[in-house]
């Protein structure tokens, strides 16, 4: 079994325009995608992150009040699972429900360090 | 100032129903080992709608507002601990509860309203494992259930804090060492089950039910609350046993005569004495329905019997129209089932009744050699009323002298001492 990570960018602006009711049907589609793989043992952990951060550059001598990236290239959260190939990853990737807001996914396997 | 007490009530009886499902469903949450945080999330959400209620009045809906209270502290509760071992996050609907993708409608999930009625139901069955000693599944259902505090439960058994706090304690234990889910059981057991949860519903209820207690209010308190736990029973379509609606039947006939059974001065009044207009017409109505839905497939139960035996008194427009023949078979019937020296005793009044004092002498010396029933201040008191229709004045005085040194109640010793005095005045 391999741990995957999916990194999920962009699709701020779209959810911060939702309203309430729309908000809250796509976190039953959260709700029932992430259930699915808690019940079925693939789901590790994830969290959505905020949008305010900050960037540091040269040992921590630049610091930057924002993300790194911007827009379309913004992490706007990160998901942690468990399965056999990064194929099947890309699978239940794509029931990703943050797609419906325009978002990209990131599949990339968790690499032992020898 | 009584309008601030009828506030008051209103507020005890919604917390003691809410306390009980709020629990239930934080267990759910939290797992039951975590019953003393359980704890701390309800009480707070009590403590919080008393001082916000204060000022800005009840809100409309209470009970939601409670469950808001609660969710909205467990979740914090959940941010708070997630990476620490106390809360078992493995389990996958609760793996939810760690991501912000999915914990709040997660809480929302574990809040949905059939969901707390069995959450209720099974914590039900958890406190009336069978591995948990009687005294210790009552205390624990008073306390976890009915919102009782440490002081109400000493209150209620009449024992001190401590020993209750001791049985809590152990009580808990068990769930953590254990790792007791709540849960309904399954279709094969539900019968057995459900057997030592009716028992310590009918003991809470005689806890209240039985004189001994000087707090009147407690004592309502408690009988209330076994109704309710008894009634949470018969709304569950799984639960719906002959048995729990002989139980329910049953205390709704003795419940129907509560008030009927003491004085304002707090003095008993004997079953013959008492007035019959004043029992409670619409209990006993309720008391019927549920005997007659407990008469359904071949399961005769000692709460069958001892509720017909009450339903014959309850039907009876004076005492001199008891039909104790018939009440006499129950009684039968019950030894029968299970023979048990208590209700042998009381066997011997209704023969007493019957017959005469003879026949209920002959029947009490078949047991005069139990040693245990000769600490018991019944076999005192029927003694002394054998004795007394016997006129063996005498051996009646001693008798009731007896049950007056044995019983616990106030109320008890003074009924017997009139007794004494009665005879007394007879021999002039």
């Amino acid at each position: 079994m391999k741990e995957f990570m999916f990194i999920i960018r962009g699709g701020q602006e779209k959810y911060t325009s939702a309203s309430k009711e729309e908000m809250q049907q796509h976190m039953e589609k959260w709700q029932k995608w992430m259930g699915e793989m808690a019940a079925n043992g693939t789901l590790i952990n994830g969290q959505p992150l905020m949008e305010e951060g900050k960037t540091l550059a040269d040992r921590g001598e630049k610091v930057t009040d924002r993300p790194f990236a911007e827009g379309k290239e913004l992490v706007g959260g990160y998901l942690l699972i468990k399965t056999e190939s990064l194929d099947h990853a890309a699978k239940i990737a794509k029931d990703c429900p943050s797609f419906d807001y325009g978002c990209t996914v990131e599949v990339r396997e968790i690499s032992p360090m020898e | 100032m009584k309008e601030k007490d009828t506030v008051k009530q209103t507020l005890s009886h919604l917390f003691r129903q809410e306390s009980g499902k709020m629990v239930a469903v934080l267990a759910k949450i939290f797992g039951v080992e975590n019953l003393e945080l359980i704890e701390d999330v309800v009480q707070d959400a009590l403590v919080k709608a008393l001082e916000t209620w204060k000022y800005k009045g009840i809100p409309e809906n209470p009970q939601a507002w409670l469950y808001r209270t609660a969710k909205n502290k467990a979740i914090d509760i959940i941010r708070r601990n997630k990476h620490s071992q106390i809360i078992d996050f493995s389990s996958p609907h609760r793996k939810l509860l760690v991501s912000e993708y999915t914990l709040v409608n997660t809480i929302e999930d574990f809040w949905k309203e059939k969901q707390i009625k069995d959450d209720f139901l099974g914590m039900m069955y958890a406190c009336c494992h069978p591995d948990i000693s009687q005294e210790q599944q009552i205390t624990f259902i008073l306390k976890s259930l009915c919102g009782f505090s440490t002081k109400e439960v000493a209150k209620s058994f009449l024992c001190s804090e401590d020993t209750i706090s001791k049985r809590l304690y152990r009580t808990k234990k068990y769930f953590r060492e254990h790792k007791i889910f709540p849960k309904i059981p399954e279709n094969d057991e539900i019968v057995l089950r459900t057997k030592t949860v009716l028992n310590a519903i009918y003991l809470m209820f005689n806890e209240g039910y039985s004189a001994t207690h000087t707090d009147q209010l407690i004592r309502k308190d408690v009988v209330d609350q076994a109704l309710f736990l008894c009634n949470s029973l018969l709304l569950e379509q799984r639960t719906q046993l002959p048995e729990v609606y002989a139980l329910m039947a049953l205390m709704c006939f003795h419940t129907s005569r509560m008030d009927s059974r003491i004085t304002r001065e707090g003095t008993l009044v004997l079953l013959e004495h008492q007035n019959r207009t004043n029992w409670d017409a619409k209990m006993i109505h309720l008391g019927a329905e549920n005997l007659n839905k407990a008469a359904f497939g071949n399961t005769i139960t000692t709460y069958h019997l001892e509720a017909a035996i009450a339903y014959q008194h309850c039907c009876a427009q004076q005492y001199e129209d008891t039909d104790w023949k018939k009440i006499l078979e129950y009684y039968d019937l019950l030894l029968n089932i299970d023979y048990d020296p208590i209700v042998f005793l009381n066997r011997c009044l209704v023969i007493l009744k019957l017959k005469g004092a003879e026949e209920a002498l002959y029947a009490l010396n078949k047991i005069k050699e139990n040693s245990l029933l000769n600490k018991y201040y019944l076999y005192h008191a029927i003694l002394g009323e054998i004795y007394k229709e016997l006129n063996q004045n005498h051996e009646a005085i001693l008798s009731y002298k007896n049950a007056i040194k044995l019983t616990q109640s106030k109320q008890e010793k003074l009924l017997f001492e009139s007794k004494v005095n009665l005879v007394l005045d007879k021999i002039g």
